[in-house]
């Protein structure tokens, strides 16, 4: 069963005490518990870490890679990976920025954004589906080719934006929350609806559970291969506008390896890279603890070639942690 | 009897609060064949792990090898030791050749370390000729070679270690009738090297024409162990599931109906220009040798393999055969062979798979219907008696019987007209399968069209209407129920 936090909570609560549902509820996201080992510990060592300015910072600077990562864990519960995820949010971003930046209306930019992605993305699925390419160098095709479409499309050269509607995708403040922080919210619910409450998400475990028995079912395993990945250019496409419109402009280069966090994040949240396992509420937990263990580096003025590798040696650990339960259980 | 070579005392086995074994006591002698049986479940796979290092065993057991007390903590130990095992499961590597799969890890070596490959293939073409497997080519690819003969590779490479227990488990499952005969032979010749044979079976009559001594396991316990020639049948069935189990293959009367499927000269990969009827409240049977095209038909009448020529009709309509999609789409439904590679998904939950295939029934829209799906997922689970804690906990917690089960009422779930049941009960035990067989009669008595494509004999003559033979592809022989004999049905199989 794609069990899923709220799900599991409403479960346990049901039968046993509050203090025993607490307690498996935190045996089943260990993620959350390693968030907040790490914040407790953060804390202690920086007093500016646990304030309301500086916890808003981390949940705005931590939901491009959400929304990123969440796109990643539909992917990889069907046993893929996409590398291109970067590149599609460069090229999208780049799109966007040249639709603003000629006056397009918003209405039309931005789905006109969204569809591209997931057009590129489901590009990625047709190629993996039907093609039979591995899903590794199908996408590691697309990160290049994309790059490269975009280092064309923009002549090198950022393309700057000038509209206060567009900017406030990525910087306004809704009752003293950032926007893109909401709109990773807003994501969050989708995805998990989707995953835990439509046949569409019961296919997505199913084909990563095992492809023979889902096509032997009566499903399309081709289809929803394909939508997976259209799924992921989507969210990275929404990510590409978010970032776009915070900078007021569309770097050539940007999204350069947010492939590899947005894949840190979904093992951090305890999905499994062999598919059909995992749920996106730890996905979301997975870019919080990146989220938060680059704002403590940086509060704790820790030089940037240190933090990658204490980020590196982190997630390694939260790693080898998961694996351990998984063996001796 | 003299003492024996290997011999367990008051072994138990918890796995969580799960109590697998309870108190075992089991014994091998040397140069007898040992015949472990029980319901699935039973926990013979435990013990055997038990016994090579897989599992350890509960504090307070004792293990003698050879009068020794032993205890194994890894599989390499026991094989050092002289205790080699033959899985149940394929445990070989498709893309290595025949000879790297025999001595994997024990290569012979040169005086320069690297391996001697003509040592390699020489004492795996002699162990190969030991079990008349000439025709395999040491060198050759294993993944190109038919289950099998894989399966006579594993025997093969438990040979090669010359270990003084062998213990096989269901080694038989995957064999023709000739290669099961060739196996039985290198058996008795172990026996008189003074070999001890462990030999775990659900094939009753193997056990009679094989077997010295049997132990029988019930719930975790030894419950019998003594001379085969003691027992009956009755009897050894009788300890197995601790009830007498009269008619083993009950058969319902009912009046034959409209003709639901037609299928004419199916041709596909494996089937060759393949024509019959089959009419709703029927159970016609499919006989045929391993490697006759039942499972190829099977999987062409249902989408699965792609249909050359020929045509399929559901209730006088055709029906396009693309993808299983079509199948199910046309009330075809195909409960597969092989249960664990594509029956069920096996860590997720009995509901996840029983409603898998009937999702667009079972949903508002694209939203799956938690409530609609719960009462679907309870009422078939109680229709077919499936013995789980509830629905929600993962199939690989449940027996083989059971497994089987969830897999028939996925299928059935979706509501179809014809029902393909590809070697229905497959590792599943006595007590299930009588379960098994009175579930297709009720199918039957529904108005269903049921095809069983079965290698058990007794099954097939008990369950069917009506017996197709199928011979390297083709349709050679038909048999109405009560004309049936196996003796008829063998002759046209080998033709």
């Amino acid at each position: 069963m794609p069990s899923n936090a709220t799900s599991r909570t409403a479960e346990t609560a049901a039968n046993g005490g509050a203090g025993k549902a607490v307690l498996r509820f935190l045996a089943a996201n260990k993620s959350l518990v390693g968030l907040i080992l790490l914040m407790a510990v953060v804390s202690l060592f920086s007093p500016n870490f646990l304030t309301v300015d500086n916890l808003l910072n981390i949940l705005r600077q931590t939901s491009i890679n959400a929304i990123i990562a969440m796109g990643m864990t539909f992917v990889i519960l069907t046993a893929g990976i996409d590398l291109s995820v970067g590149s599609v949010l460069a090229f999208t971003g780049a799109v966007c920025a040249s639709l603003v930046a000629a006056d397009a209306s918003l209405w039309v930019a931005l789905p006109a954004t969204l569809a591209l992605g997931a057009a590129l993305g489901a590009a990625n699925g047709v190629v993996i589906a039907i093609g039979g390419v591995q899903p590794f160098i199908a996408t590691l095709v697309g990160m290049t080719v994309l790059r490269g479409a975009t280092l064309v499309y923009t002549d090198g050269r950022p393309i700057t934006t000038m509209s206060d509607p567009f900017w406030a995708i990525g910087g306004e403040y809704v009752f003293g929350i950032p926007v893109p922080v909401l709109i990773a919210a807003f994501a969050f619910i989708v995805c998990w609806f989707v995953l835990s409450q439509m046949r569409f998400g019961r296919y997505v475990y199913a084909v990563g559970g095992n492809e023979q028995v889902t096509r032997l079912a009566g499903i399309s395993v081709t289809r929803v291969k394909i939508a997976v990945y259209a799924v992921s250019g989507l969210m990275a496409a929404l990510a590409g506008i978010i970032l776009t419109a915070r900078l007021e402009s569309a770097q050539p280069t940007a999204g350069t390896a947010y492939e590899l966090d947005a894949i840190a994040a979904v093992v951090l949240g305890g999905t499994s890279l062999m598919g059909g396992r995992g749920y996106i509420f730890g996905t979301l937990i997975g870019a919080l603890i990146i989220g938060v263990l680059n704002n403590a580096l940086n509060l704790m003025d820790v030089s940037s070639y240190y933090q990658m590798i204490a980020k590196g040696a982190v997630i390694l650990l939260a790693v080898l942690v998961d694996s351990r339960g998984k063996t001796n259980r | 009897m003299t003492a024996p070579l290997l011999s367990l005392h008051g072994i138990g086995k918890t796995f969580g609060s799960v109590t697998v074994l309870r108190d075992v006591d089991f014994a091998v002698q040397a140069g007898r064949v040992m015949a472990l049986v029980g319901e699935n479940g039973a926990g013979k796979s435990t013990l055997m792990k038990i016994v090579t290092g897989i599992h350890d065993p509960d504090k307070g057991g004792e293990i003698r090898f050879k009068g020794q007390p032993v205890r194994f903590h890894t599989p390499r130990q026991a094989m050092d030791a002289g205790i080699a095992i033959i899985h149940q499961e394929l445990n070989l590597l498709p893309g290595l050749s025949v000879a790297e799969n025999i001595f994997l890890g024990r290569e012979p070596r040169t005086r320069f370390g690297s391996i001697d490959w003509s040592t390699m293939k020489a004492r795996a073409a002699g162990l190969l000729a030991r079990l008349k497997q000439d025709h395999v080519s040491p060198g050759a690819p294993l993944g190109r070679m038919g289950v099998g003969t894989q399966q006579m590779v594993e025997i093969a490479r438990a040979l090669s270690l010359d270990a003084e227990v062998i213990i096989m488990d269901e080694p038989t499952d995957a064999l023709t009738d000739v290669e099961t005969r060739i196996l039985f032979e290198v058996i008795r010749s172990l026996k008189a090297e003074g070999k001890a044979i462990v030999y775990i079976s659900h094939r009753l009559s193997e056990i009679f024409a094989l077997c010295d001594d049997v132990t029988v396991l019930r719930d975790g316990q030894m419950v019998h162990t003594g001379t085969v020639a003691d027992l009956t049948e009755a009897d050894l069935i009788r300890h197995m599931v601790g009830r007498e189990i009269t008619d083993q293959y009950p058969h319902a009367k009912c009046p034959p109906g409209k003709v639901r499927l037609e299928v004419k000269n199916a041709v596909a990969d494996g089937v060759e220009d393949v024509s019959f009827t089959a009419r709703a409240g029927e159970v016609v049977g499919f006989a045929g040798l391993m490697g006759a095209g039942r499972t190829e038909l099977a999987r062409a009448i249902y989408g699965a393999n792609r249909l050359q020529t020929g045509t399929v009709e559901v209730d006088g309509v055709p029906v396009p055969l693309k993808s299983p999609r079509d199948g199910v789409r046309a009330g075809i439904a195909y409960v597969t062979e092989d249960r664990k590679a594509d029956g069920l998904i096996q860590p997720h939950s009995i509901r996840f798979n029983m409603a898998l295939g009937a999702l667009g029934r079972l949903s508002r829209g694209p939203v799956v219907d938690r409530r609609r799906e719960t009462s679907a997922v309870a009422e078939y689970m109680k229709a077919f008696a499936v013995k789980a804690p509830d629905m929600d906990c993962p199939v690989n917690t449940l027996s083989g019987g059971n497994q089987q089960k969830v897999s028939l009422a996925k299928s059935l779930l979706t509501q179809p007209k014809i029902v393909i049941l590809d070697e229905p009960t497959r590792g599943v035990d006595v007590g299930a399968r009588r379960e098994i067989y009175v579930l297709i009669n009720k199918l039957k008595e529904q108005g269903l069209c049921v095809l069983l494509m079965s290698s058990d004999m007794p099954e097939l003559l008990g369950l069917s209407d009506r017996i197709l033979v199928l011979s390297h592809g083709r349709l050679t022989g038909s048999f109405d129920r009560g004309q049936a004999t196996q003796e008829g049905i063998m002759e046209r199989a080998v033709a």
